[in-house]
């Protein structure tokens, strides 16, 4: 007692890190202590430094037999009271879909971490994407809300999985940072700061006896506190409809229209307090780039150059996707003459902006392939639209 | 300033290797801010392979390299595939014995260091990319020395130091030679 | 005093969600045999039930999760195993059990089934094994016999069974058994030898199905399928797995595997230990 023990959870300094390396430290420093993998190009860097961090910090690592496994086991490890997590790529990530919709309906708190490469299929496994944009948000059948975040440096492959692992304890939701290869295994400073600036957050737990205990009742926020396996609760979860109670309802329509609303509107209800976006040089913007991820640093560099030569432009970047910042955009859209959205996939997130920008004029800058487009790309395309 | 660099060749010679020593030297062990991406096949093993530094004063934005400042070429196939076009001015470093045929643009500066050849005669080949990184720290100024060395360090399997900065120390002081013949060259 | 405290309660009531009775099992059905043999052996072993999670995945069988009064969840089809290494894994105190159904856990989970025997995990399997898909309405499986008839082998099933308790053995498990329905008290021995060894463990239950798979296959009444087992169960303790069948006219029943060998979560918290003490003379 009483000697400084130095965190083995959190290595604060300055470091030299991938992305990946970097996500699996942000982890570790939130306070996960289960990861359930499955290696895939190139997401492999994450469970490799977790296999090698967890038994340090006294945590588990476990390599599952597929990304099906992966996933069940996490959820398995959320309800058994750790914080956990998995990380992946496109062909693990269409894997984990059905394992998602059930982390959605028990409301398992995790976080899945998608460092995209170019699909369909086995596509480019060591190429980079933003191609999963839609299936992170549609992927598992029904309806339902996530949250994923899109980091756009190595420093916010730390930052924003922390990030992941608070939202997906404050909502019991699973929480996904869509990164893409060339964030993933791209090198750079990274600052961990000291462990006790850091902010984590642990799942709300019930403060009622277990005879009075309903697991899926919620609280004001519409998330019901969360009793784990072994805590003396005795509850059942199950994938089913199911009431406060967790009792299956498989054919009230009440109960599945309540279950399946509270499910979206705990997300939706609370976007304003969820959403995270940086606004570059929007005040008197003429035009706006809005993007997320690595196409974000090329929008940067695009708007920097627009201005130099007298264009006015500014930069949304996104570091929330989803929960999409509907209202956000759709204000910079009244503001803006065009918005130009680029992407390394073939138009997904584009639809979004177009819904919510109304008649503002929104145009898509695809690129596929090894390369984000060039800074020079997304200049000569804000020249076109500000003539 | 923005200064662009490009190290290409095929897979287990480095090449990433390289990019992520120069990058720490610059962002680490000096004051500089620097980013380091990298671009390879699915092959473990001798597929094409290249590895870009962006190293800055000042934020870096767009991490990605078009027109590089700085090249270093260690196979044919990378010859051929970046040295076409050079930014004019750009400093090319080559390693001659692994590039057979070459028709060398003249609008940049040529440096032939056989560095293959140079590990070689340490024992190990392995090392090439360090004496390429010696070569490199001379003729571009682009990092100190200490910088670099203390970079390599980080980045090397323990018991393998003094070697490594043995190889380094050879490819500076080869990359020293070359600069002076080539400064001489250009006054006379 | 209340008439309902007059009433003479179930001795193992206290183990039931009853809110949720009825069950939705079939007259006849053998998982209430099942059921009840596990909660004899909870309540015979005198189980912490704070200490106990019973995983399950989808199918007729896949219910019990939900009516049995401890941490209980129910899966996606065929995940119940890989969640349950998760709960195991997380939190060693528990005792994890799976109770899920053939096609559940040998057809979609049947590669989760087979490494988390390899890992030797320490979870207990219990598989009521009706030869068929029940819940909805009569497929057949990865264990439907040859030739066996249901509504999706309209002209006999041509595809071969698992021999489930062969394929836990050679994937590892420490504990192999197999009973019927009929033999109830062996089978709540297996489940308590089950529950008290460290390590994977398979309890197979066969069990009638009688308004479908048996009606299907003119197996005759619930009550006819327990003579049919009745008359050709063999029980053959120790005998190699391999060649312990189920057909027509036999069904060897018995223990088949009872081996010890470190669990994946021994193994794990040893290499964790061993880990820290390297970091603590770092220091």
């Amino acid at each position: 007692m009483g000697m400084k023990k130095k965190s083995r959870s959190v290595l604060s300094g300055v470091h030299f890190l991938s992305g990946d390396l970097a996500c699996a430290e942000g982890a570790i420093a939130a306070g996960c202590r289960f990861f359930g993998g499955y290696p895939i190009t190139p997401a492999t860097e994450i469970a490799e430094r977790m296999a090698r961090r967890m038994p340090e910090v006294e945590g588990i690592y476990v390599q599952m037999e597929d990304e099906i496994g992966a996933i069940a086991a996490v959820i398995g490890a959320s309800y058994a009271g750790k914080k956990a997590m998995t990380a992946t790529s496109g062909p693990g990530f269409s894997l984990m879909q059905e394992n998602i919709g059930l982390a959605v309906m028990t409301e398992a708190p995790l976080v899945i971490v998608d460092i995209m490469r170019g699909g369909p299929s086995t596509g480019q496994p060591t190429m980079p994407g933003q191609q999963d944009v839609m299936q992170a948000k549609w992927g598992s059948h029904g309806d339902y809300e996530i949250i994923a975040l899109t980091p756009s440096s190595v420093q916010e492959m730390f930052d924003l999985t922390i990030e992941c692992f608070n939202l997906s304890e404050i909502y019991r939701v699973p929480v996904m940072l869509l990164a893409d290869e060339i964030i993933g295994h791209m090198w750079e400073r990274v600052e961990i700061p000291p462990a006790k600036e850091i902010a984590t957050i642990n799942r709300k737990k019930p403060d009622v006896s277990p005879n009075e205990y309903l697991p899926f009742k919620p609280d004001q926020n519409l998330v019901p506190p969360m009793a784990c396996f072994g805590e003396g609760y005795h509850f059942h979860a199950t994938g089913l409809t199911h009431d406060e109670t967790g009792t299956p309802k498989t054919v009230s329509i009440e109960e599945q229209s309540k279950l399946v609303k509270r499910l979206c509107e705990k997300i939706r209800k609370n976007v304003d307090k969820i959403v995270k976006v940086e606004e570059v040089m929007l005040e008197d913007a003429d035009v706006a780039v809005l993007a997320y991820g690595i196409t974000s640093r090329a929008a940067l560099s695009a708007v920097r150059k627009a201005r130099s030569i007298g264009i006015k432009a500014g930069l949304l970047r996104l570091i929330t996707i989803w929960p999409f910042p509907e209202k956000l955009v759709a204000n910079i859209a009244q503001q803006v003459q065009a918005i130009i959205v680029p992407e390394m996939n073939c138009g997904q997130l584009v639809r979004e902006v177009e819904r919510a920008a109304k008649t503002t004029a929104v145009s898509l800058l695809s690129k596929l392939g090894e390369d984000p487009h060039r800074p020079i790309e997304i200049v000569k395309a804000l020249r076109k639209v500000t003539k | 300033m923005r200064v662009e660099v490009r190290f290409a060749g095929f897979g287990g010679q480095g090449i990433i290797r390289s990019g992520l020593i120069l990058s720490m030297a610059a962002c680490i062990f000096s004051d500089k801010n620097a980013v380091q991406t990298q671009s390879y096949g699915p092959e473990s093993r001798g597929g094409s392979c290249k590895s870009e530094v962006v190293i800055s004063d000042g934020e870096i934005d767009f991490p990605r390299v078009y027109e590089p400042d700085i090249l270093v070429i260690m196979s044919q196939e990378a010859y051929s595939r970046h040295v076409k076009n050079p930014k004019k001015g750009a400093i090319i470093l080559v390693d001659p014995n692994m590039v057979a045929e070459r028709n060398d643009p003249n609008n940049a500066k040529i440096y032939e260091i056989p560095a293959t050849e140079i590990a070689g005669k340490m024992g190990k080949k392995i090392i090439a990319n360090v004496v390429m990184l010696g070569a490199l720290t001379e003729i571009s100024h682009i990092v100190d020395p200490e910088a670099m060395k203390n970079a390599i360090l980080q980045n090397v399997p323990k018991g393998t130091e003094d070697l490594n900065m043995a190889a380094f120390e050879k490819g500076a002081e080869y990359g020293r030679n070359v600069s002076m013949q080539r400064s001489a060259k250009t006054l006379s | 005093m209340k008439e309902a405290d007059l009433m003479l309660k179930h001795p193992l009531a206290k183990y039931l969600r009853q809110e949720r009775m009825p069950h939705i099992w079939c007259e006849g059905c053998g998982n209430g045999i099942l059921l009840n043999s596990f909660l004899e052996g909870l309540d015979e072993l005198k189980q912490n039930l704070d200490r106990i999670v019973v995983v399950s995945g989808i199918g007729c069988i896949g219910r019990a999760a939900g009516y049995i009064n401890v941490d209980s969840f129910h899966t996606t089809h065929g995940r119940a195993i890989p969640f349950a290494t998760g709960v195991k894994l997380a939190n060693p105190n528990l005792k994890v059990v799976v109770i899920s159904g053939d096609g559940d856990l040998f057809a979609i989970g049947g590669n989760h089934f087979i490494h988390a025997a390899r890992r030797n995990v320490d979870i207990k399997v219990i598989c009521a094994n009706n030869f068929n898909y029940g819940m909805t309405g009569g497929q057949y499986g990865p264990t439907t016999p040859l030739g066996s008839w249901t509504t999706t082998t309209p002209y006999g099933n041509i595809e071969h069974p698992f021999n489930l308790v062969h394929l836990a053995a050679a994937s590892g498990a420490v504990y192999v058994a197999r009973w019927t329905t009929l033999q109830v008290r062996r089978l709540k021995n297996s489940i308590k030898k089950a529950l008290q060894k460290e390590g994977f463990s398979l309890v197979e239950v066969i069990s009638p199905c009688p308004e479908i798979f048996d009606r299907y296959n003119k197996l005759g009444t619930a009550v006819d399928v327990m003579k049919w087992f009745k008359l050709i169960s063999q029980v053959k303790h120790g005998y190699d797995p391999a060649k312990a069948e189920v057909a027509k006219n036999k069904i060897i029943v018995g223990e088949f595997v009872d081996i010890e060998k470190p669990s994946y979560g021994r193994l794990l918290r040893e290499m964790t230990a061993n880990v820290q003490d390297k970091l603590k003379g770092e220091k």
